[in-house]
């Protein structure tokens, strides 16, 4: 007997038409692309270049000259944002894709071996785990030199036992079902079965962890920024914005709130992308909408 | 009087309408049956009756409890009625427990909230409580926690719980579902005694025949949110006016027409298990003393032949799913051997597995948690194909998927849609389907139908038996049903402690049981010929 098959399978644009229906989704990518354009284009064109200090025009509130204000050196915090946005989003963006490349593998490895492999794997995560983050980055920058590549690396390292942890938690918890039961029945290696079966039913959780790493990664550039260990000035970075606002809240709160927004605007903007995306991911959204 | 009235009650949950003109009454000491199958609406009439309903839900009727209207009563007023006088019993005793307070403060929980008593007070009515269902005090102290008891004691708690002070009321949701059939029987005499001894009235539903025609002085037969029939058990059931009635009754009493067996007397035995020990690890009791090793599986030996259907049955716990584990190759053995068509499995690497798991597959019990939800049918399907030594293209897979489900009575469209799109029969032709596309010589079936709605269930037990006549497949069948066994299995072993302790002709040793273990299995399995005879001198 033979059966002819003439399905149409699911085509990619049918998934970006699903994708497109989703407003977390369309929200979250618009004002991420939106970030990175304008990341983008600081390359080419500021309002004011902000290497060049004129202190006659410093911490002047918003104005139609200024939009956001400028800070104690007279630079434009527009332009400063514009440039800052490079620094932050790479530094989180890369410190996350670090600890999620390194650490999702390393933990859903330890889930699927268990016994000594895994006890072994997460003593040395907890190691890793019980050094505060950041003055370890410290430790880091102060041995390899400060600069915004050692910080990239430096916060990349300590996000790995974070994924880790998540990744192992999420697994343990798909490795007792049945249908993974089932493809071991089939014969399927548990290199296999994790990529096939663990990953993709603990994406979402990983999607909501990103998230917060990336936040969690924006501050703790801001605050290697501060102490002079992550971008070197005059190069601004968002972080470094906020903690030289912070003595003047009073007098320019200008100087805080617009850097704060910015970081604000991008984390909502990521969480929602992640959201839209875990949305899209699940098969059982998918008709529904 | 009727202790509970409920009248033309109409139910929506969003723009679904999940019950239509729905009429029932239970008078004091009397034990309503509600049959059903899934998503008939069973459930939702229990929790209407304790307004236990999702905030979506839209009710309209009436319905009275003791002279109380409940769809218009406060919320003050329903916690008062609920645990005090209407008690509810769930499925799943693992869940309705709370797994971090003992069971004495979780039947002394409700006692004092309702009668504002003292501690030490309440404490003793608990204990007198659990005593009562078969727990005494000197073997359950009420310092016990959930998990140190078996699944029969948790539900004897959760009855506990229900009964604690006296309701007039009890509903009882598919009480014995989870439980194993000896245990069913046990929990069903406990029911139906305290029914007796404090004229509770008893709102029982199951959507298991037997079993309701068995406990039942009345009975209400439901379909998609509609009462098709109600009225006294024996008369219904006797009678079976109604055609739905009649459907169900012979659904649950039905057996697949097999044209005689192959012959099992010659050739090489398809499986050999010889002298097969499984060992736990006992608890850890210190930093460096364990406990004494768990035996699941006491030497274990048995053959099977090609094509030969085979009943492994036991109570929850006997070792049965362990033994079947090991068979697959999904756990080894502490001690002994088994061959695959000649040839050792125990103790050798996925890699030199290959062959042999091609011509083994597996079907699961549960066809909700058998599937992986992120990926579609065809990928689902297509899952044991891995074993192939070559590799089919993309589009002989599709074929060969296609060809799988038509087998099993599915749309070969089918393929491009996730588990979640099909109900719970068809899921369970979907694992068939699984199990089925490597043209296997043994498929391990692990309580297959067991989750399934009796008319499912006929359907399914069908087709098992189709595929044995078309494909020479053999079954080892696991299960604690024994009408399973006696509708599709040529041969029977029955294992108790993790022995096998009786082995012969299904019919044979169902009819005439020698050991303890077989006869206790025998005796308590519900029946529904004999419910309704036994029914019909009751009732006249």
């Amino acid at each position: 007997m033979t059966l002819h098959i003439d399905i149409p399978e699911e085509t990619l644009s049918g998934i970006l038409a699903k994708a497109f229906r989703n407003t977390a989704f369309v929200t979250g990518f618009v004002i991420t692309v939106l970030i990175l354009v304008m990341a983008v284009i600081s390359y080419l064109w500021t309002p004011y270049d902000v290497t060049k200090l004129i202190i006659a025009d410093k911490t002047q509130g918003p104005s139609l000259a200024h939009w956001f204000g400028t800070d104690h050196f007279g630079r434009d915090i527009l332009s400063m944002i514009m440039v800052g946005a490079r620094n932050s989003i790479a530094v989180a963006l890369v410190a996350v894709g670090i600890g999620m490349g390194v650490g999702v593998p390393l933990g859903a490895f330890a889930a699927a071996r268990g016994g000594l492999v895994d006890e072994a794997l997460m003593r040395v995560n907890d190691l890793v785990f019980a050094f505060p983050a950041l003055l370890s980055a410290i430790m880091i920058t102060a041995i390899f030199g400060p600069g915004a590549v050692n910080a990239i690396i430096a916060i990349g390292i300590f996000n790995i036992p974070v994924f880790a942890r998540v990744a192992r938690a999420g697994a343990l918890a798909i490795w007792p079902r049945e249908f993974i039961l089932a493809a071991r029945a089939a014969g399927k290696s548990s290199t296999q079965i994790s990529i096939e079966h663990v990953l993709p039913n603990i994406a979402t959780l990983l999607l909501v962890q990103g998230t917060i790493q990336f936040a969690l990664g924006i501050l703790a550039e801001a605050g290697l920024s501060y102490l002079g260990l992550g971008a070197q000035p005059p190069m601004p970075s968002w972080g470094r914005m906020l903690f030289d606002a912070q003595t003047r809240m009073v007098v320019a709160p200008w100087m805080a709130i617009f850097p704060g927004m910015a970081i604000v605007i991008t984390v909502l903007g990521l969480n929602l992308l992640g959201d839209g995306i875990a949305d899209i991911l699940d098969p059982k959204s998918r008709r529904q909408r | 009087m009727s202790l509970l009235e409920i009248d033309s009650l109409s139910l929506t949950i969003g723009d679904t309408q999940i019950l239509k003109g729905m009429e029932l009454s239970v008078a004091p000491g009397e034990v309503m049956g509600l049959v059903g199958e899934s998503g008939s609406g069973k459930s939702m009439t229990a929790l209407t009756a304790m307004r236990l309903l999702p905030h979506a839900a839209r009710a309209t009727g009436r319905v009275t409890f003791d002279g109380i209207d409940i769809l218009a009563a406060t919320e003050d007023q329903m916690c008062a009625l609920r645990g005090d006088d209407i008690g509810m019993v769930f499925q799943e005793p693992m869940t309705a427990l709370n797994p971090v307070k003992t069971i004495g403060e979780q039947v002394a929980e409700g006692i004092r909230w309702h009668t504002k008593v003292t501690r030490a007070a309440a404490e003793e009515r608990a204990r007198q409580m659990l005593d009562r269902v078969g727990l005494p005090q000197a073997k359950f102290p009420l310092s016990r926690y959930p998990h140190e008891l078996s699944g029969g004691q948790r539900q004897r708690v959760v009855i506990a719980i229900a009964c604690a002070l006296k309701p007039k009321l009890l509903i009882a949701d598919e009480p014995t579902t989870a439980l194993d059939v000896v245990l069913q029987a046990q929990i069903l005499g406990l029911l139906r005694d305290l029914v007796a001894e404090s004229r509770m009235g008893l709102l029982l539903i199951s959507h298991d025949l037997a079993v309701v025609t068995e406990m039942a002085d009345r009975i209400t037969i439901l379909r998609r949110g509609e009462v098709m029939e109600a009225g006294d058990t024996a008369r219904t059931l006797s009678e079976q006016l109604h055609p739905y009635t009649r459907q169900l009754a012979q659904a649950s009493m039905h057996v697949p027409a097999r044209a005689r067996t192959h012959d099992t007397s010659q050739g090489k035995p398809l499986i050999q298990v010889e002298g097969v020990t499984r060992d736990y690890p006992g608890r850890r009791s210190s930093l460096l003393k364990r406990a004494a090793p768990i035996r699941a599986v006491d030497d274990v030996s048995l053959s099977m032949q090609p094509g030969q259907s085979v009943a492994l049955v036991g109570r929850s716990g006997c070792g049965k799913s362990t033994l079947a584990r090991m068979i697959l190759a999904l756990d080894r053995p502490s001690s002994g051997t088994i061959r695959f068509r000649g040839e050792t499995i125990t103790g050798k690497s996925e890699v030199e597995l290959k062959p042999a798991r091609r011509d083994m597959q597996v079907v699961f019990q549960d066809p909700y948690g058998s599937f992986d939800p992120r990926q579609k049918v065809e990928k689902l399907v297509a899952e044991p194909l891995h074993v192939l030594e070559k590799k089919p293209t993309r589009a002989e897979r599709r074929e060969m998927v296609a060809h799988a489900l038509h087998e099993v009575g599915l749309d070969q469209r089918d393929m491009d849609k996730y588990p979640h799109e099909f109900s719970g029969g068809q899921r369970q032709r979907l694992s068939i389907a699984r199990a089925i596309i490597t043209r296997p010589k043994l498929v391990v079936a692990d309580e297959p139908v067991s989750a399934l709605d009796v008319s499912i269930r006929a359907q399914i037990l069908d087709l098992f038996a189709e595929l044995n006549q078309k494909l020479g497949i053999a079954y080892l069948f696991i299960t604690h049903d024994l009408t399973v066994a006696r509708a599709i299995t040529d041969e029977v072993l029955v294992m108790h402690d993790g022995k096998i302790v009786e082995r012969g002709k299904t019919t044979e040793v169902l009819d005439h049981p020698q050991s303890e273990a077989a006869q206790a299995l025998v005796a308590a399995a519900p029946d529904l010929h004999r419910a309704i005879a036994r029914k019909m001198q009751e009732q006249g």
